[in-house]
């Protein structure tokens, strides 16, 4: 690396961040001062905001790029670079520099968020007054962001002159996973993505914005952002299990509790906005909704950068929890106070005309995804709020969660089964029977199988959940084909279409509804993936060669063991071969390695799904090389046969394709060949 | 509307219940599983954040040691509480993995059904409230329809309307 691009780089990064905050501010200032303003004068000021919220984003991404040359270029005297980057790191994860660290992971957050500025201020002219306001919104919420970047957690302050390292300290192991590359980036578009929703609906509540179109231009950033933020939430639960080597993929630490708040309060919103869209219902709840989720993705920011909550995932302790906590209060009370002053234009339009409807399913869904996030959100409390009452710290474990969490999930799975039968406005009681008595006797069914097949609800009550959950993710399950098939036999009759093909028309008419139906059907898999937890076993033994270990129906022979050394790590790792009776099903190459440049071990667990051998009642062999013994030497590996597990990846990929599906628009609808209700007499001599 | 249950499905309602019952009276318990629950009921005490039985770390300090304790407690004959309370005692109260049931802790547990029963007094309140919001008034003559002449049309509407 030349001198000229050590010094340079830093200086160059610096002064983009600094010109990113001038430009934002521009943005945020003219742009509510052209607001207030109002009229044909403003609009000019208004534009010059707009295109300096987009030079904004120009100026942050070559903030972005300059981080990422400085770590592909090792360039140490960033001390960024230094404490997250070395020599020998793989290109991928050099990349993933950006992210790693504290500053890289706020100028990452403060990328994304000016990259949704940019798309919303390119998109003006659907509504110009309406994007006015929420590119101001994005625009204050950057400024806090690069106000962030430029004087607390500066990614491009350099070691003193005389103190550069040859070399960096090195990526935290853990990080060293391909997932790793992916995972962050999915939940910060996730977390940032919420910005958007919450600028027009802050935009919306100012302007008193009549009828429901800002729900409409922001259904599609919502769903994507959602998409993204359950893509995030998934891969962070896959790379625990994959990495971190303890068999399990969700601890309930702080960290993750941060990331399902939002998960949660975005989910209602995405449930609660039919009933204003449909039946112009719910606008105040909604209004609050999307703030706290925005707020919620803050308040996990907080969480994990203040070092109030402590956590195994939590970033080291530093000032920015001020900024954070400074931020949090203002933006609370600002959407507080605009709620005050615009709160009579949020009156709903219609009433409740029956409990049995689909309103009041989405009223219940909302309370019970409200209840869980404050289960969630308490939980992740309870410590601090112990320690300052009692003085002294209590855990929050997932016995907490399990005993307190689950019940609430259950009764949204139930609802999650019986919302899609109820007509909106009112339905009664007959049709809902009719609906419901098929996939209710399949789930009952299902229920009463697992009974037979083992599971006791009466010895614990974790079985008894999974019986439930079993019982109740069947139910939505047949649901959902309940539907397609009661759809797809309305358009045959209309059409003369096949049944299939008539469902695949109807799916593609209303993709919105169908997509949804979709995702229930990857949440109801994802539910069958949990369910098999109470049932994990695990061994663990000192193996030399030969040496058996039986888990379940399969044994594990240890064959050998073998070591490697590259420049980044050595590592060590056993040949394990695997049998179900006779049958040689695979070999396993559990790994550890020892990372040089920060002299950390790492667990490299190997996992084989048995879907081949057992199709649904499918296994997660998961097998971990803990390293040796201390006294004797021998090196020893640990087992974990985890049920049902990969039920819950192959449900996320289901949920998703329903995503996807719900932001295809609709197909048109296609005019029945015969007319069901024109059957009068045949036209003379027509026909035959 | 009055729902009546065909005799079908009541005899299917029984039958369930019966296979219910029948199981319910086959369970036994077992020492491994009280060593598997009490062990997801404490945290290993060397800082890694997990549950006891699932600290995975190779010499640690704490977790064989505390398996042991556990084992030995076990065989003593000790009941659920009594162990628990042994392990409070000598690795203190975060060494549990949830809050206890009594004293302060009780309101860790409270609060999450408190909030539930209070969002569905809210509930309550906001449908009373809505339900008893004037219907709009119709124009001169115009006779809004009740009862079954209202719920034949909507049958129909459904009908036609439900693709």
């Amino acid at each position: 690396m030349s001198q000229f691009s050590s010094i340079a780089l830093p200086q160059i990064g610096s002064f983009a961040l600094l010109l990113a905050l001038a430009l934002g501010a521009y943005s945020f200032l003219v742009g509510t001062f052209a607001l207030i303003l109002g009229g044909k004068e403003s609009d000019y000021l208004s534009e010059t905001a707009r295109r300096a919220g987009i030079a904004t984003f120009a100026a942050v991404f070559l903030a972005s790029v300059v981080l990422v040359t400085a770590a592909f270029t090792d360039n140490f005297s960033v001390a960024y670079i230094f404490h997250h980057s070395n020599k020998d790191l793989p290109g991928p994860y050099k990349f993933a520099v950006l992210w790693s660290g504290q500053e890289g992971s706020l100028l990452f957050w403060s990328l994304l968020l000016a990259t949704y500025g940019f798309v919303l201020r390119l998109r003006y002219k659907t509504d110009p007054r309406l994007f006015a306001y929420a590119s101001v919104v994005i625009a204050a919420v950057q400024v806090f962001f690069l106000l962030l970047l430029n004087f607390a957690a500066h990614p491009f302050a350099v070691l003193a002159e005389g103190n550069i390292p040859a070399d960096g300290s090195g990526l935290n192991p853990l990080l060293q996973y391909p997932e790793m590359v992916i995972h962050p980036p999915m939940l910060y578009l996730g977390y940032v993505g919420f910005t958007v929703p919450f600028a027009f609906a802050l935009g919306a509540l100012i302007m008193r914005y009549p009828g429901e179109k800002w729900i409409h231009i922001t259904r599609r950033w919502t769903m994507v952002t959602w998409g993204f933020l359950t893509i995030g939430i998934f891969l962070g639960a896959h790379w625990a299990y994959s990495v971190l080597g303890w068999g399990g993929y969700w601890g309930w630490d702080p960290v993750e509790n941060a990331s399902l708040m939002p998960w949660l309060t975005g989910t209602a919103f995405l449930h609660s906005v039919m009933m204003q869209e449909k039946r112009g219902m719910l606008k105040t709840w909604n209004m609050w909704l999307v703030f706290f989720t925005f707020w919620l993705a803050i308040l996990g920011t907080f969480l994990t950068r203040s070092g109030i909550i402590s956590s195994v995932h939590a970033f080291a302790q530093s000032s920015i929890g001020m900024w954070f906590g400074w931020f949090l209060i203002i933006s609370f009370a600002t959407f507080a106070g605009f709620y005050a002053q615009n709160y009579k234009s949020l009156r709903s339009e219609h009433k409740l005309e029956s409990m049995i409807s689909r309103e009041s399913s989405f009223l219940f869904n909302n309370l019970l995804f409200v209840v869980a996030c404050f289960t969630v959100l308490w939980g992740t409390w309870f410590p601090k709020i112990s320690e300052l009452v009692q003085g002294n710290k209590v855990t929050v474990g997932a016995p907490f969660y399990n005993n307190v969490a689950v019940p609430v999930a259950l009764f949204l799975l139930l609802l999650t089964a019986v919302g899609p039968l109820l007509a909106w406005r009112r339905t009664s009681l007959e049709s809902l029977r009719r609906n419901f008595m098929w996939p209710a006797v399949g789930g009952l069914a299902v229920g009463v199988l697992m009974m037979i097949l083992g599971v006791r609800p009466w010895k614990d009550i974790a079985y008894f959940y999974s019986l439930m959950a079993a019982t109740l993710a069947a139910l939505v399950i047949f649901t959902v084909i309940s539907e397609f098939v009661r759809g797809g036999q309305v358009i045959a009759r209309h059409t003369g279409f096949s049944l299939f093909g008539s469902m695949l028309h109807l799916y593609h008419r209303n993709t919105r509804r169908y997509g949804g139906y979709i995702v229930h059907f990857g949440v109801a898999v994802v539910i069958i993936g949990i369910l098999g937890t109470p049932f994990n076993r695990d061994a663990e033994k000192e193996m030399g060669f030969g040496d058996k270990i039986n888990i379940g129906p399969y044994t594990l022979v240890c064959q050998s063991y073998t070591q490697d050394d590259n420049a980044n790590y050595s590592n060590e790792w056993a040949i394990i071969n695997v049998f179900k009776g006779n049958q040689q099903l695979t070999t396993m190459y559990p790994e550890r390695r020892e990372y040089k440049a920060s002299s950390q071990p790492q667990t490299i667990p190997r996992i084989y799904p048995t879907f081949k051998e057992d199709l649904f009642l499918v296994n997660d062999l998961y097998v971990v090389y803990e390293g040796r013994n201390q006294d004797t030497g021998r090196p020893i590996i640990k087992a974990h046969l985890n049920p049902m597990v990969p039920w819950i990846w192959t449900g996320l990929i289901i949920m998703i394709f329903g995503t996807i599906t719900c932001l295809v628009p609709n197909a048109a609808p296609i005019r029945a060949t015969v007319p069901a209700r024109v059957q009068t007499a045949p036209a003379v001599g027509a026909g035959d | 509307m009055k729902l009546t249950i065909k005799p079908f499905l009541k005899r299917t309602g029984q039958f369930a219940l019966l296979v219910v019952a029948v199981f319910t009276f086959l369970g036994v318990g077992d020492e491994d599983a009280r060593f598997r629950d009490i062990g997801h009921h404490l945290m290993c005490v060397c800082s890694c954040g997990q549950v006891l039985l699932e600290c995975n770390h190779v010499g640690c300090q704490y977790s064989d040691r505390m398996r042991g304790e556990l084992a030995a407690a076990l065989d003593r004959g000790d009941n659920d509480d009594l162990t628990i309370q042994s392990f409070v005692q000598k690795y203190g109260p975060t060494v549990v993995a949830a809050p206890s049931t009594s004293g302060f802790g009780r309101v860790a547990w409270i609060m999450p059904f408190a909030a539930l029963l209070a969002g569905m007094a809210g509930l309550v309140l906001i449908v009373r409230s809505w339900r008893s919001r004037p219907t709009p008034a119709l124009a001169d003559g115009i006779q809004p329809l009740q009862g079954p002449e209202l719920e034949r049309f909507r049958e129909q509407a459904d009908k036609e309307t439900d693709l």
